[in-house]
């Protein structure tokens, strides 16, 4: 008798440690989420503060003008704006054919002995460090680009009659062209991996129909791979224009720091993130700090505005997926 | 349960004592942001420093901005900088600020086949580079003014410094009194550039000068020497083509009239003799009047003695100028000024 009131008790015992375990992890993850919220939140609160006095003084004129000047106070987010914008525009165009040729070839074409090492040296692209991308840049890429690819540019691009606009001016080797290709670089290793993991989830009798119906490799993958897994491809793009977007160092060394719009590609310009680094330290005056924290908050919200983009598009595909049907 | 919790237990302790060991062990090292400008030297200053005292002093180069934004909010124990402040700026801030050494800012240029001192610049021509009013380094002011130089025609890549920068203080400020168009940019740590690249620290415009061809940008001496940058010649106040070298900056020196300046405020740009090199700076320490921590005023002011005393060979190994000794007493004078909170002079 004893001994079954010790099994009983034992028993007992285990139940309400396992509903106190529950409770108490219950209690964690849901105190997590709520820091995390919370940290969220202060972040916002902070930059707006920050913020406040100079779009106080500057008005919505702050995200029109392209002013900058420290001795006379007067600031405008144009600039480095059009900057962020131009490089991350440059960094999609090459990034995202690149990654995804990428992913192409190592889901489709390649060897499968070669995968695994290959896949393996695209990942380690993502563990250089950015700043190693900017001094690589500064001291390997630059000089080429002044001394070959930027004239070559000029040469064969500069005399049509609209783009050619892009490819003129001076060659100076850093600038918006060399930093976007810079940018396209560091994010290409994170797109390649999701849309290499979201193209293998892809079922193979999917694939295997459509060879066995006669269609090659490309109509394949263009017309039956993608589709299937677009929303892991828009995901994939959109991680890559989220850290292209706030990409600080690698851009600092390259990008040139130059405070005015830039009219072609060989022009240097600044970014949010590369002005907030070289300025920030040294904003002696309030109303350059409060407008260097303003810049923060433009830059919070535009990645906010990608982001929420991203996410719409994702809904939309959903819905065309599941509920209009094809 | 209880056996892994004492084992827990005894590794946290070990952790914290060895923690606490290692923070005191470093208590007693100094502080100090600011002016890239003489990092060289107060680099130098600080390894010979140790060397004898086994005392550390931390100089982060951040720019003249930055050393005195950081002495602001306190969180260095010096600020450097190459931008005086003024008398009521002091005030405000509740500083002290002395010079340590004089330097030169030398144009620099990468142009191939053009070795040091082939160019010759006036204050004019270099000021109207800097507005982007003379574009190609073919252009008749430049050619006027060298003669048998070879000339390419190609494009002036502009490089200036993209932070908060006491050299750009120095180097606006000698613009500003040479040409009078200047005055639409201005004069400050930082200015609304009409043309140019941007790098960080004189290391960074350094490094882009050697990255660009047919760049010209504004370096302190020992940058232009380290890195092998071709410098350019200069036409002083008497008119005549100086090279920047120590005893150039020495002529523009001997200029100054230290006793006469409030909280030693003196601008070395633009100064008279026939040898001496019109862009000479000197770099100043900021400290706060009232030391929060005495031990660490009194720390900061025996390294400077230290390096008034035994430093000078450091300084002009490196082309910089060293205080000379009157102006050193009355430094050290002012220093009575720095108080601990009860009012008792820390050094």
């Amino acid at each position: 008798m004893a001994l079954i009131d010790q099994a009983e008790e034992s028993r007992r015992r285990r139940i309400r440690n396992g509903r106190l375990a529950d409770i108490f992890f219950r209690w964690m993850t849901w105190g997590f989420t709520a820091l995390v919220l919370v940290m969220l939140g202060g972040v916002i609160v902070v930059l707006v503060q920050g913020a406040a006095p100079a779009l106080k003084l500057f008005g919505f004129d702050f995200l029109i003008t392209a002013k900058w000047n420290p001795v006379t106070d007067e600031y405008g987010a144009l600039v480095p704006l059009v900057g962020t914008l131009a490089t991350s525009a440059v960094a999609m165009l090459v990034g995202v054919p690149a990654s995804f040729a990428v992913a192409f070839f190592l889901t489709e074409l390649c060897p499968y002995k070669l995968r695994t090492p290959l896949s393996t040296a695209v990942e380690l692209l993502a563990a250089v460090p950015s700043i190693i991308y900017g001094i690589w840049g500064l001291f390997v890429a630059a000089p080429f680009f002044q001394t070959t690819i930027e004239p070559a540019l000029a040469a064969w691009l500069g005399p049509i009659p609209l783009i050619g606009q892009l490819f003129s001016g001076v060659p100076i080797g850093i600038g918006v062209l060399l930093a976007g290709l810079i940018l396209g670089l560091m994010i290409l290793p994170f797109m390649t991996a999701v849309m290499r993991d979201v193209f293998e989830t892809v079922p193979a009798v999917l694939r295997e129909s459509a060879y066995g119906l006669g269609a090659t490799r490309w109509e394949v993958v263009w017309k039956v791979v993608l589709p299937y897994c677009r929303t892991g491809v828009v995901g994939a793009v959109m991680l890559g224009l989220g850290r292209a977007l706030g990409e600080t160092m690698a851009v600092t060394f390259v990008i040139g720091n130059a405070h005015r719009l830039p009219k072609s590609l060989f022009d240097p310009a600044t970014t949010i993130s590369a002005a907030l680094a070289n300025e920030f330290t040294e904003a002696v005056s309030d109303t350059y700090t409060s407008a260097l924290i303003a810049l923060g908050l433009v830059l919070f919200l535009l990645t906010f505005i990608v982001l929420a983009a991203g996410r719409r598009l994702l809904l939309r595909a959903e819905v065309a997926k599941t509920g209009g049907g094809k | 349960m209880l056996k892994s919790f004492g084992k827990l237990g005894r590794a946290s302790f070990f952790a914290l004592s060895a923690l606490v060991l290692t923070t005191a062990a470093e208590a007693s090292d100094i502080s100090g942001a600011g002016a890239t400008f003489p990092y060289p030297v107060y680099a130098k200053w600080a390894e010979a420093y140790k060397a004898k005292t086994g005392i550390g002093m931390n100089y982060q180069s951040i720019g003249s901005g930055g050393g005195i934004k950081q002495i602001n909010a306190k969180t260095v124990d010096f600020g450097a900088s190459d931008k005086p402040l003024t008398a009521a700026e002091l005030t405000k801030g509740d500083l002290i600020q002395f010079p340590t050494v004089m330097g030169g800012v030398v144009p620099v240029v990468n142009l191939a086949g053009i070795k040091p001192g082939e160019i010759k610049l006036t204050g004019s021509v270099l000021a109207n580079i800097y507005l982007g009013k003379i574009t190609k380094w073919n252009a008749p002011e430049i050619a006027a003014i060298n003669k048998g130089v070879k000339l390419p025609d190609t494009a002036i890549a502009v490089v200036h410094r993209s932070d908060g920068s006491g050299t750009t203080f120095n180097f606006t400020y000698y613009l500003n009194a040479v040409e009078p168009a200047w005055a639409a940019v201005g004069v400050n740590t930082a200015v609304e550039w009409p043309v140019g690249l941007g790098g960080k620290g004189n290391e960074g415009v350094a490094a882009m000068i050697g990255q660009t061809q047919g760049s010209i940008g504004y370096v302190e001496y020992a940058y232009a020497l380290q890195n092998h940058l071709t410098y350019t010649d200069m036409q002083n106040k008497d008119g005549k083509f100086v090279k920047p070298s120590y005893e150039a900056f020495q002529a523009a020196a001997a200029n100054a009239d230290w006793a006469k300046a409030p909280g030693f405020y003196l601008i070395l740009a633009n100064q008279p003799g026939a040898t001496s090199w019109p862009m000479t700076a000197a770099t100043f320490i900021l400290l706060h009047k009232t030391q929060d921590k005495p031990e660490n005023g009194k720390a900061v002011l025996k390294f400077f003695n230290w390096a008034y005393a035994d430093g000078d060979k450091l300084a002009k190994d490196l082309d910089y100028v060293p205080m000379p000794d009157n102006v050193v007493k009355l430094v050290e004078d002012s220093w009575k000024q720095v108080v601990d909170a009860s009012g008792k002079p820390v050094y």
